[in-house]
C-alpha cells in the first residue's frame, strides 16, 4: 500500500468519521479518499485552527475525527490546541512536512524547520515518518493514543515521502 | 476610558435574550463562546448539555459544527458573541459548505470586546455580521434588533432547517458574572454522559 492508503485504512479500522483537512499536495490522495468515502465526512477548512475546535465538537457528539494538515498549517493551530489540552479531547493530527528535504520554496523553511518543536511545546506528542513502511504502524499508534484518552498526537509525514515539487523550473 | 456608543441604547438585554433561547429542561445542544455568552447561558442554568468555552476565541462556530454532524437528530445551538464570531469569521464559510440542517448561531452582538474593557469591536462601525453570514451561503440569516423581532425569529433560531445564522443587537452592559464550571473535562465529561456516550 502507498503510504497515503495505511492512514486510510487506520482511519476505516478506528472508525474515524470526520476528517477535517486544509488541502495540501501531498495529502491529495487521501483527501481524495475520504471524499469518497460513503462513512466518511471529508471537510474542507479555511484554516486549520477551525479543525482543532470541529474535532472536539465531533468527540462532544460521539463521533471520531483527524485533521490533515501540511507544515505551514501547525502554526495557525496554536492557541487553538489550548482546548483540546485543557479538555482532554482526543487530537490526531497529520502533517504533510514542507521546508524539509529537496524544497523549493524558502518561504516553506521557517514552520517546516519549527513545526515539529511548536506541536511538542503546545503539548501534542508527535512521531515522524520517513519511510512509506512505518505510515501504517505510526497512523495507528497516533490515532490509539488520541483516543484511547483523550491525548493529542500528530504524525509527521517526511518531505522524503512526497514527490519533488520544482514549479517546473 | 470607554467612548459612546450606540449600542449603549440598544433595545435588548443579552440575560433576557437567553432566557428566551434556552429553558433548563429542554433538549438543545449549546455551545457558549467565551467570555458574556458563556456567562449568558449559565444564567439561563446550568444544565449538563451546555458547553461553556472558557478559552478557545474563534472556535465556537466550528465546534458546534463538530458537534451538528455527529449528533444529526439533536438540535444545536450556538451562542457567541460578536469579537468571538469576528475571530473564526470564516468557519461560517465551513458551516455552509457543510449546511447541517441542525445547526443554529446567534451572535449576541454589543459591538464592544466585553471581559477586556469593553474595547469597540469592528460591528461598531460598518461590519455586518449577517451580511458575512449570507455571503458565506448561509440559507437562513436574520438580524434582530428589538422584542417582537426576537419573538418573530425564535421559531426559526429553535425550530426552523438550518444552518441558520442570526445576529441579536444587544445593549452594551455590564453585568454580574455567572460563571460556568471552569474544569474543561468536567464540562466535557457531563456533556456527553447526558448524551450517554461513554467517557
Amino acid at each position: 500500500m502507498d503510504w497515503w492508503e495505511q492512514i486510510f485504512a487506520a482511519f476505516k479500522e478506528t472508525n474515524v468519521q470526520q476528517v477535517a483537512y486544509v488541502p495540501d499536495a501531498g495529502h491529495a490522495s487521501l483527501i481524495e479518499a475520504c471524499i469518497n468515502d460513503k462513512d466518511i465526512r471529508a471537510i474542507a477548512l479555511t484554516t486549520e485552527e477551525e479543525g482543532v475546535a470541529l474535532l472536539a465538537g465531533a468527540w462532544l457528539g460521539g463521533e471520531r475525527g483527524s485533521l490533515l494538515m501540511q507544515s505551514s498549517g501547525v502554526g495557525n493551530c496554536i492557541n487553538m490546541i489550548s482546548l483540546a489540552a485543557t479538555c482532554q479531547f482526543p487530537l490526531s493530527i497529520f502533517v504533510t512536512m514542507r521546508g524539509q528535504w529537496r524544497e523549493f520554496n524558502p518561504w516553506q523553511y521557517p514552520m517546516g524547520q519549527t513545526a515539529n518543536n511548536q506541536l511538542e511545546t503546545a503539548g501534542v506528542r508527535t512521531l515522524t515518518a520517513t519511510s512509506p513502511d512505518e505510515v501504517g504502524p505510526m497512523t495507528q499508534a497516533t490515532l490509539d493514543h488520541a483516543f484511547a484518552g483523550g491525548g493529542m498526537s500528530a504524525l509527521l509525514l517526511h518531505q522524503r515521502l512526497m514527490p519533488v515539487k520544482t514549479f517546473d523550473k | 476610558m470607554v467612548r459612546s456608543n450606540r449600542s449603549d441604547t440598544y433595545q435588548l438585554h443579552r440575560r433576557e435574550v437567553i432566557k428566551q433561547l434556552i429553558r433548563i429542561d429542554d433538549d438543545l445542544l449549546v455551545i457558549a463562546g467565551l467570555g458574556s455568552t458563556a456567562w449568558d447561558v449559565t444564567s439561563a442554568g446550568d444544565r449538563n448539555l451546555n458547553f461553556p468555552l472558557w478559552g478557545a476565541m474563534g472556535g465556537a462556530i466550528s465546534m458546534g459544527l463538530g458537534l451538528a454532524l455527529a449528533q444529526p437528530e439533536r438540535r444545536i445551538l450556538v451562542i457567541t458573541g460578536d469579537g468571538e464570531t469576528l475571530m473564526g469569521m470564516s468557519s461560517l464559510a465551513t458551516v455552509s459548505m457543510q449546511s447541517p440542517q441542525n445547526l443554529s448561531i446567534c451572535t449576541f452582538d454589543n459591538e464592544r470586546y466585553g471581559e477586556t474593557g469593553m474595547q469597540l469591536t469592528h460591528t461598531s462601525a460598518r461590519t455586518d455580521l449577517a451580511g458575512v453570514a449570507a455571503a458565506c451561503g448561509i440559507p437562513v440569516v436574520g438580524h434582530v434588533r428589538t422584542q417582537e423581532e426576537l419573538e418573530a425569529a425564535l421559531p426559526n433560531i429553535l425550530r426552523a432547517q438550518g444552518p441558520i445564522y442570526h445576529v441579536i443587537k444587544v445593549r452594551a452592559e455590564k453585568l454580574d458574572f455567572v460563571l460556568p464550571p471552569k474544569d474543561g473535562v468536567h464540562l466535557k465529561n457531563r456533556f456527553r454522559k447526558a448524551l450517554s456516550l461513554d467517557n
